[in-house]
């Protein structure tokens, strides 16, 4: 392009016209379909007036609510990417024995099994978690938004940037090819000089700083903004986990920050903490990254029972069996899963005084769970249950991660997992928990609180279909692995020899196919349940006959969610009130205080992903460029003092009236 | 504390800000905690640097002790932390992050030495023969799951 | 009024004529604390893990010499000694900037703050000047296990303190224009236990790193 490949360098760093996979089919498709796809939503904002809107009400907006709900968008978005790696994977494994090399070539597989969990865990089930805690948290508690809401509209920007970084490598250069984690030395610089391992780094850093600050944000809010009489012990059981799963962000990512940095130092700058020689121990790597990554775990699983544990009452009609054990069972979980993040790697070396110490901590976190799960199977005796969609997702819940709980505890024993480590036994048992307790907590959370989010129910059908697809998919895709892995093979093979194995990946590719159809059914629910709104509308505010606040204030909320804050005299706040005749008040209404929207969060989203692609391609110029815009845009941001404004109570008067005239229209 | 008299009046206000942040310091107490702290950092200093004790297990073991009595310093008179500030909130944190740092530093540790007495053992340094003549297995081989490609 | 006496509100505050429950909170009494101060310090907790795990990165990695020099071959008791007090000396200046701030006395409270932060600028100079003289002996961050640890944990504590400085600066020039009100008192406040943090962390460093290093 240039004659002079010095001003080249200074000018692009490393990123030439080679990195644009011009050469791969499977890739050029996909650029294609994404192109178009986003011209097609681009044309359609444009051709119905959408831009303003979406930037005013949402882009720039500091609600929890609509932050929660961009951050299930987003999820989503990831998991149609994430699947489609998973599709990819399970086709390869299903074709590629003997001499038959399947279509993709390894250095490709590797990048997809990686691109995989990454996205998998950092964007989609974190946003699906985080979304979820900030939609319902302040509303559980009669909060009218969370402690910072700046923070948590940069926070949501702050993950977008790292999705998009982690998209870009599809497009420009590769991703890494190194599993998930990137371990050295193969993450190092010697073993992987390319771009991929940058792309991880600089994708999960970014990301990090969203998932981090928007822990503290909901700690702050959990703490100081719950409703009068609000105890600690008369919080909803979402909230209670809600509170763990924070306190576990804010101790457990500042490790992942540091490690990450430390992968960085090596590779930027050549010093040696993981490298194999001159002192460095790549070891300690993999201890450090587990200290975040077990956490990581009940992170997601946390918010999860959550989500079981206010579905189970909904529906059973009954008080929740054994709040108290169940926050006991919570907390202790919180603490517990610091004291056990090496039997992720037993087969390090280290000996038998320290496996059996952890493997023996492992067995005893598998305590608490049980006592959720009988909390909840006892919630259910006798109660008149309705099993409707959430519910559905909860029952498949309890039998799925039992299964998955127990192959746990399995290989909780360290000389099981000697024979079992990094088999596809272990891949059937994560999978189990983290589809069949997050995703589908998650997916039922959704279903639950739909309604309150945009005031008309989900479909009921195709969420039953989605339901059944996703149960039956999800056992077809992963007994098949618990099989093949006590037969011994390895995770991450793009090809096999024996052809014995083969009838085992065709049954999960199978399995893989029909999750296909569970997604394409849950999107199906979702266009439906659109089209369908007015005969799904939720009048009431409180579709299910529900027991927490969030079901009274109205569907979907007002900007400042309580016109009133309500006074909590019991754990089931919403119940108690209508058991002892609370009637709404139709006057008296004033003014409310409200944080205004900004589009800094939006504007230092960006910025970083420029810097982070700068960081990437050794552009410097460029990284130096956008890290002083974005320390000069942050500076200027905190010389704004005028974050507030109020709703005028005439505004909060028509709200309200409307809300009346609904309600009364209805009875 | 000064809180904006008008958020007293504002009836059904969410989001007024009242903050009552820690204890104040007083000039007493900012002065008790320096004189402490230049203490408990020469006597450490003097202790190693005139190698008073001779022996350098006992001088690292008081040195540290030194350094735990002057971080509990720094907390109570520049930090103003007590039991009571934010309702206890801000102790509960710093008991389980301390806890955790424990935990990071103590585990690594025991983890990575038992590793390294298991895994390298002093006397034969690097050379490992028996590792190097295990042949490699073929058959159900799979390729390894890097792929040297650049 | 004291802040304390609205948060702590429970629901018998909200009592109605006779027993009947009160569901709402029509008069506005209740008022939501500020979480600022909570946030900022769940914030320094999280840093002080990322501290956690460059220390125990130090403690696991920092014999590794690669028979490279080691602790004793390259530190300077007295310049740690003399870093050490420019630390202390700042801790105690940013010390009396508060005592000055509740006294809401503007010019005083910046004339401490100024002296904290040439404390800081001394502090970072030294560091600078330490490992410049380090690198110059060949003992660089890529040079060993031990030096890359090293390197990186009081990098990160100098880092700190840099941007520490800056705020400062921020600071001094946001209450120069818009006086000591609510606003900046607090952020004042988080400065002040981001300042005093760390001075905690380097009295790790110097005990951990340091002292033990060269015994």
């Amino acid at each position: 392009m240039f004659s002079n490949p010095d001003l080249q360098k200074l000018l692009f760093g490393r990123l030439t016209l080679d990195a644009v996979p011009l050469h791969e089919p499977i890739l050029l498709i996909t650029f294609a379909m994404v192109g178009l796809g986003g011209l097609a939503v681009l044309g359609g904002l444009t051709y119905f007036r959408l831009w303003g809107p979406l930037w005013r009400d949402w882009f720039t907006s500091v609600d929890h609510k609509k932050i929660g709900i961009m951050y299930i968008v987003l999820a989503l978005v990831m998991l149609l990417r994430g699947f489609a790696d998973a599709l990819m994977m399970r086709a390869q494994q299903a074709m590629a024995f003997g001499p038959n090399e399947g279509y993709l070539p390894p250095h490709h597989y590797d990048q997809i099994f990686t691109a995989h969990g990454v996205i998998m865990i950092f964007f989609v089930a974190m946003p699906l978690v985080t979304g979820l805690m900030n939609f319902v948290v302040p509303l559980q508690i009669g909060a009218r938004d969370v402690a910072f809401p700046f923070l948590n509209n940069f926070s949501f920007w702050m993950t977008v940037a790292g999705a998009v970084t982690v998209m870009a490598s599809l497009f420009v250069g590769e991703f890494a090819r190194t599993g998930w984690l990137a371990y050295p030395p193969l993450s190092g610089p010697a073993m992987s000089p390319g771009v991929g391992v940058d792309y991880y780094i600089w994708a999960l850093q970014i990301a990090g700083i969203g998932t981090l600050l928007s822990g503290i944000n909901l700690i702050a809010t959990i703490v100081k903004m719950r409703a009068p009489g609000m105890g600690m012990m008369r919080m909803p059981i979402f909230t209670w986990t809600a509170l763990c799963t924070n306190i576990l962000i804010v101790a457990a990512f500042p490790i992942l920050t540091a490690v990450l940095a430390m992968l960085s130092l090596d590779r930027y700058v050549g010093t040696h903490f993981f490298s194999n020689d001159l002192g460095g121990n790549p070891m300690m790597y993999v201890n450090l990254i587990w200290i975040w990554g077990h956490p990581e775990v009940y992170i997601l699983i946390l918010p999860a029972f959550g989500v079981f544990s206010e579905i189970t009452a909904t529906f059973s009609r009954k008080r929740l069996f054994g709040y108290a054990s169940m926050v006991y069972a919570t907390v202790v979980i919180t603490i517990l899963s610091y004291l056990v993040w090496l039997h992720h790697f037993f087969t390090m070396g280290s000996g038998a005084s320290v496996n059996s110490f952890f493997g023996i901590t492992t067995m005893i976190i598998s305590i608490p769970t049980g006592a959720k799960i009988f909390n909840w199977l006892f919630t259910m005796y006798k109660g008149r249950i309705d099993f409707d969609v959430p519910m559905l997702w909860t029952v498949g819940f309890m039998v799925t991660f039992t299964v998955g709980g127990m192959t746990g505890v399995l290989l909780a024993v360290p000389p099981a997992d000697f024979v079992l480590h990094n088999s596809l036994f272990l891949i059937a048992h994560f999978h189990n928990v983290i589809i069949g307790g997050v995703l589908f907590g998650m997916l039922a959370g959704i279903t639950y609180w739909f309604p309150k989010a945009f005031g008309y129910k989900l479909d009921a059908f195709w969420g039953k279909m989605s339901f059944w697809f996703w149960l039956t998919g999800f056992w077809f895709a992963f007994m098949p692995l618990y099989i093949l892995g006590l037969m011994g093979v390895t995770r991450r093979v793009q090809h096999f020899d024996d052809p014995s194995l083969q009838i085992w990946f065709v049954i999960a590719a199978f399995g893989a196919f029909l999750i296909l159809l569970g997604i394409a059914s849950f999107i199906v629910t979702l266009v439906v349940s659109f089209l369908k709104r007015e005969e799904l509308r939720d009048l009431t505010g409180d579709p299910w006959n529900g027991r927490t606040l969030e079901w009274a204030t109205s569907s979907p909320p007002p900007d400042y969610n309580f016109a009133f804050t309500p006074v909590v005299h019991d754990h089931d706040a919403w119940w108690d009130m209508k058991k002892r005749g609370y009637v709404r008040p139709v006057s008296g209404f004033s003014k409310i205080h409200m944080p205004r929207g900004t589009a800094t969060g939006l504007i230092l989203g960006m910025i970083s992903i420029v810097f982070s692609f700068a960081m990437i391609w050794y552009i410097w110029w460029l990284a130096a460029l956008t890290f002083a815009a974005l320390v000069v845009v942050t500076i200027g941001h905190t010389f704004n003092y005028a974050r507030d404004f109020y709703i005028h109570a005439d505004e909060v008067v028509r709200t309200e009236n409307a809300r009346t005239a609904l309600l009364a229209e209805r009875v | 504390m000064s809180v904006a008299s008008e958020d007293l009046h504002t009836r059904g206000s969410g989001r007024e800000v009242h903050e009552e942040p820690g204890g104040h310091g007083s000039f007493r107490g900012y002065m008790t905690g320096f004189l402490l702290s230049v203490v408990l950092t020469a006597i450490p200093f003097w202790l190693v640097m005139s190698d008073v004790l001779g022996s350098p297990r006992l001088t690292g073991i008081v040195v540290m002790g030194f350094a735990v009595v002057q971080i509990v310093v720094h907390m109570v008179y520049f930090l103003h932390m007590n039991t009571k500030s934010e309702g206890g909130w801000t102790i509960l944190a710093l008991i389980f992050t301390l806890t955790l740092v424990l935990i990071t530093l103590v585990g690594s540790v025991w983890v990575m030495y038992h590793l390294d007495t298991n895994m390298m053992p002093a006397d034969h340094g690097m050379h490992m023969p028996a590792a190097e003549s295990v042949p490699v297995e073929p058959g159900t081989a799979a390729p390894p799951p890097h792929q040297h490609q650049h | 009024m004291a802040a304390h006496s609205t948060a702590a509100l429970t629901a018998d505050d909200f009592k109605g004529p006779g027993d009947t429950p009160v569901f709402v909170d029509t008069h506005g009494k209740h008022h939501p604390e500020g979480g600022t101060m909570l946030g900022f310090w769940l914030y320094l907790m999280s840093d002080c893990l990322i501290f956690a795990a460059l220390f125990a990165v130090y403690a696991v990695l920092g014999r590794n010499y690669a028979a490279g020099p080691s602790p004793k071959d390259l530190f300077d008791l007295k310049l740690v000694a003399l870093n050490t007090s420019m630390l202390l000396f700042s801790s105690i200046t940013y010390g009396f900037a508060m005592l000055e701030m509740e006294k809401e006395k503007r010019g005083r409270m910046q004339l401490w703050l100024a002296v904290t932060g040439l404390f800081g600028l001394c502090f970072i100079g030294l560091e600078l000047y330490e490992f410049q003289h380090l690198i110059h002996e060949g003992a660089t961050p890529q040079r060993s296990a031990f030096l890359s640890a090293f390197f990186t944990l009081v990098g990160t504590h100098g880092l700190h303190v840099s941007l520490g400085i800056v705020w400062l600066v921020i600071l001094m020039v946001q209450v120069q224009m818009r006086g000591l009100g609510d606003e900046n008192k607090r952020r004042l406040m988080c400065l002040s236990m981001f300042w005093h943090f760390l001075d905690v962390v380097w009295i790790g460093v110097f005990t951990f790193v340091y002292l033990m290093g060269v015994l």
